[in-house]
This record gives structure tokens, sequence and C-alpha cells, in this order.
């Protein structure tokens, strides 16, 4: 492996996760910076480099977001940097913090994500028509929803998956979130109450589709050196790793994300880890619509392929089962405020190797986890996976 | 850990005092190279696709280069106006997430002609929804020749091909 410097998360926070923020996007960074900040045993003038996730300019109608959001996530006169991959943005933004500190550039770095998509009106998803292709697809009246529905279609046509196996993911993931502090849609519901909610694009129903939401996370990367003088608990960054799939998408089958696969494979190989679904004993997979979730483990390599819904029915996913996956509520739960969305998982997997997950901490003392987003035009896989 | 952030109703959201802006923006975009011929193909009728001669796969929608072997390509074919759904949704959302009374259908459809896997994007029409199915055998219902002008729309949507599995 190449030499590189071993890099911690040492602080986390997060806001609220909101459909209609009252605060501005530059307010709610700030508070989940302050947060993490306070969390992480370093002061705001030990911040060396910030790295920030916003989604498209578009939802905000403000150009140069980056910019606009830099005060708020202490971006001030530092090396600042704006990550943005789309969905997959959270995660991609730790991934280039860890560049900060390992390349030794920096000793610290903040890594900060955003998002308020409730001041595009009257629906935030229109600002999403427009990743399809402008001359032959646009044209043919496209929604969000649409390629999401092809992707959950094709994965429970070649692998024979039925509605109720998906709807178990959002029942999951909204009773977890029920014990998350920032959450938006935490809720009790049934199998039944999914299959009977209304559909939208079929196969895809409304309680399978996370919200659209305002809100923001930080963390703390700091080097080893520091790591160790300030932190308890420093949880290290053991792998990184990401991928890009071609944007001709109607060419691939999109049954399966090859491009997680690839970017899991990285991580995992930097991390030294050999059997993921044995070493990993906490995931975040990126839930965005309940299929997601399964789709990503099979990705990240946590089961085999078209096995996850399997698992998910026999409670191997559950919180106190043997590979707890989304034990935070997941987007479905939590929210959906999509750069912030990543760096919530991440959280998650930091608090729960720490032991401070409080409710939703699973048994066993985990050790390692994994944290992946998603985005794009089902194109991105970023992996980050942790460990004590 | 504190979290803050203030969520609003929809009625005090719609009564907060709020600045307005709707951007006009008009945008021209340039067809390029090997979509432009594929345009020119519709108005006439037939679908293009591309090979490439490293691969050897047939390509639609076409582009000037090919993305695996990273060479241009300008080897045309012209393939069927058939093809087989590889994927569909009945989609009941409008863009802006208004309700649809009638369900839009779109479909991943395989081209016949082109590689297996190899599909566009585009709409399926004269079928129920309830009896689209995967695998389903379709052909292309074009708009009259006189309507045509060089886009995706020339093909109105796909419709069931009776009688082939």
């Amino acid at each position: 492996m190449k030499p590189y410097r071993k890099v911690a998360v040492i602080g986390a926070g997060l806001t609220k996760f909101m459909r209609r923020a009252l605060e501005t996007g530059r307010e709610l960074s700030f508070y989940a910076v302050k947060e993490a900040l306070s969390s992480s045993g370093l002061k705001f003038k030990d911040i060396q480099s910030v790295v920030m996730a916003t989604a498209p300019d578009a939802f905000d109608g403000v150009h140069m977001k980056g910019e606009y959001l830099a005060d708020g996530a202490g971006g001030f006169k530092r090396p600042y940097m704006r990550s943005f991959v789309g969905g997959g943005s959270g995660v991609f933004a730790i991934i280039h913090g860890w560049y900060m500190v390992a390349s030794g550039m920096f000793d610290t770095c903040l890594v900060v994500a955003e998002e308020k998509m409730s001041s595009c009106q009257p629906h935030p998803q229109a600002a999403f028509n427009s990743i399809y292709d402008h001359t032959l697809e646009r044209p043919l009246g496209v929604n969000l929803l649409w390629i999401f529905a092809l992707e959950m279609q094709r994965y429970m046509h070649v692998h024979k998956i039925s509605e109720e196996e998906i709807a178990l993911v959002s029942v999951k993931n909204k009773k977890n979130a029920l014990d998350h502090p920032s959450a938006q849609v935490a809720e009790e519901v049934t199998v039944k109450d999914v299959l009977n909610s209304e559909i939208m694009a079929w196969p895809v129903r409304r309680l399978m589709v996370s919200p659209t939401s305002d809100g923001a996370g930080a963390i703390v990367l700091a080097a080893e050196h520091i790591a160790r003088r300030v932190s308890e608990k420093p949880v290290w960054i053991e792998g990184i790793g990401w991928c890009l799939d071609s944007s001709f998408w109607t060419n691939r089958d999109l049954y399966y994300p090859d491009y997680v696969e690839k970017a899991a494979r990285m991580a995992y190989e930097m991390a030294g880890i050999k059997e993921p679904s044995k070493e990993i004993h906490v995931a975040e997979p990126y839930d965005p619509f309940a299929y997601k979730e399964l789709h990503h483990m099979e990705g990240l390599l946590l089961c085999k392929r078209g096995e996850a819904p399997k698992l998910t029915a026999k409670g191997v996913t559950q919180r106190n089962g043997d590979l707890p996956v989304c034990p935070s509520g997941g987007l479905l739960g939590v929210g959906n405020p999509i750069a912030a969305a990543g760096v919530m998982k991440l959280c998650e997997i930091f608090w729960q190797l720490r032991g401070e997950a409080g409710k939703r901490q699973v048994p066993g003392n985990p050790k390692r986890g994994v944290a992946q987003a998603w985005g794009d035009l089902m194109q991105v896989g970023t992996v980050v996976v942790l460990g004590i | 850990m504190k979290v803050r952030g203030k969520d609003l109703k929809k009625e005090e959201f719609d009564r907060i005092v709020k600045i307005e802006y709707r951007p006009k923006l008009l945008y021209a975009w340039d067809s390029g190279y090997a979509v432009g011929k594929f345009l020119q193909g519709l108005k006439e009728g037939k679908i293009l696709g591309i090979r490439c001669r490293k691969c050897e796969r047939i390509l639609v929608p076409p582009r000037a280069f090919c993305e695996f072997c990273f060479v241009p390509i300008d080897e045309w074919v012209e393939l069927k106006d058939t093809g087989r759904v590889n994927t569909f949704s009945i989609s009941y959302i409008s863009w802006d997430v208004r309700r649809l009374e009638k369900p839009e259908i779109p479909a991943v459809i395989e081209i016949d002609g082109a590689s297996p896997g190899i599909g566009i994007l585009h709409l399926l029409g004269e079928v129920k929804p309830e009896e689209v199915r995967v695998g389903m055998r379709v052909k292309a219902v074009w708009k009259k020749e006189s309507e045509r002008i060089g886009a995706i729309t020339d093909i109105l949507y796909f419709k069931p091909l009776k009688g082939e599995e």
C-alpha cells in the first residue's frame, strides 16, 4: 500500500432534518459545525482546511453555492474546496477531507455538508430534471422518479423480489429513526401501510421514498498525532473508495450497481478487509428509496446478489441482528438533505463505533463500519470504512 | 448532541417573508456529431446505431467515441424500429409532482440490431398499464413523415408487437 498518514474522525454534528427550515443554508452549516467542533476537542482556530459538500445550485437558486455557504461552514480565509457528485457528495467530501490530511498538507480538516431543498418551488424534484440528456431524454417529459422506478423494477425482475420484501426496509428504517434526534419522517408503519401508500411511479410507492429535506452535518478530521492528543476515542478512516459509471445509463443493466462494488473493493483493499460480510459490523448504505438499501448492500458485498431481501426478512439487518443496516433510520426515516444525508451516515458509524449512539446503539461493541452514498445518473458510488 | 433547526409548517412557510425569483433562461443545445446524425435518421423514420470496431458493440444512442475502448467510432448501422422492454415504470407523477390521472409508461427499450442490453429511454403506448411486462416485444409508432422534425419525439411511443414473445 502507498504511504500516507492515518486520519481520524474526532467530532461529528448534525442539525435537525426538516421539510422547510426557517434557517438559511449558512445558518444550518454554522450550527452543524459548532456541534462537530464542540465534540472534537479542537477549537475553530485549529481548523486548517475545509471541505464543503452541497448538491445542485438549482435547489437554492444560488450560483456558486459553495462560495455562498463558505462563511457558515467556517471556510473564511482558509483553504476551502467544494466536493460534488450529486447524491454521493456527502461521503465524497469525507474522501476529499481524508486527502487533505493524509497527504500531509494539513493536520486538520472540517468537512461540512448542507442542503436546503425547500426553497425550490413548486417542488425541488423539478430541479433534478436537468440530470437527463437534454436532447434525447428531457423531451419525453422526464421526472426524477422514473430512473428509480426503472432501476427498482429491473432489480425486482432479475431476482424475483416482491414488493413486500422491499417494504420491510421502509418499516425498519422509519422505526429506527424514532430514536434519532434529527429525524424528519420517523414513524411506526407496517408492511401493509407501505403497500397501501399511493403509487408514485410504480413500483415506487410514497412510503418507499425518502422526503425532500433541509439540514446540515459536519465532521472533524485530524492527523494521528493530533487525534491521539485531543480525542479519547478517535475513529480511524481505514478505507476510501469511489467510482463513476457511464452516463449512458440505458446501456447498463440497472439490476446491479457495479460502480458501488468497484468503490467498495477499493475501500476494502485499503482497509485490509477480505470478507466484508464478516468483517463489517455495522453498515449505513445509501437508502433514498427502500430498494436502494438492498441494492447497495449487494454492491457493498455485504451479501450475495439478490440475497439482501432475504436477510432483511430474516431480521439480520435489524439493530440487534447479525449485520445491523441503517441503525440511524437512514434517509427513509431521518430524511434526505442530499449531501448532508451522506455525512449523517458517517456520523452514525462514528457514534456506533464509539458506543455513543444512545438508544440506537447496536449491541456487540462494533469495531468496524461502512458508510456509502450514491448519486448522479445512477452513476456514482462513494464508500468510507471506519474502524477503531 | 444539540440538534438545532426550526421546521416550519406549510402555513408558516407560506406566511413568512420570502423573495421570489423566476430565472428566465433559454438554452439552445447543439446535438453534436453523433446525436445529430441520429436525429436526422429519426426524421427519415430510421433508428441509427453506431458500431465500435474494437469491442464490436453496436450502440444506441450513438456517440462519437467508445467510452470502453476510448477510440473514435464512425461505423453507422441501421437498426430495426422494434425491440424488447428491459424495464418500465407506471408513473402517476408529473415533473413538478402533480398527480396524473392517466399514467405515463416510461421504459428502457433494447433496440433490435443493437448489442444485447443496449437500449434507449422512451414511452410505451396503446397498452394497458397492467399488461406491460419486462421482456415484452414492442415497435415504434412514428409521427407522420411531414410532422417529423429530427427529434426523439418523432417516435410518439412504442406499442406492443402482437404475437411475438
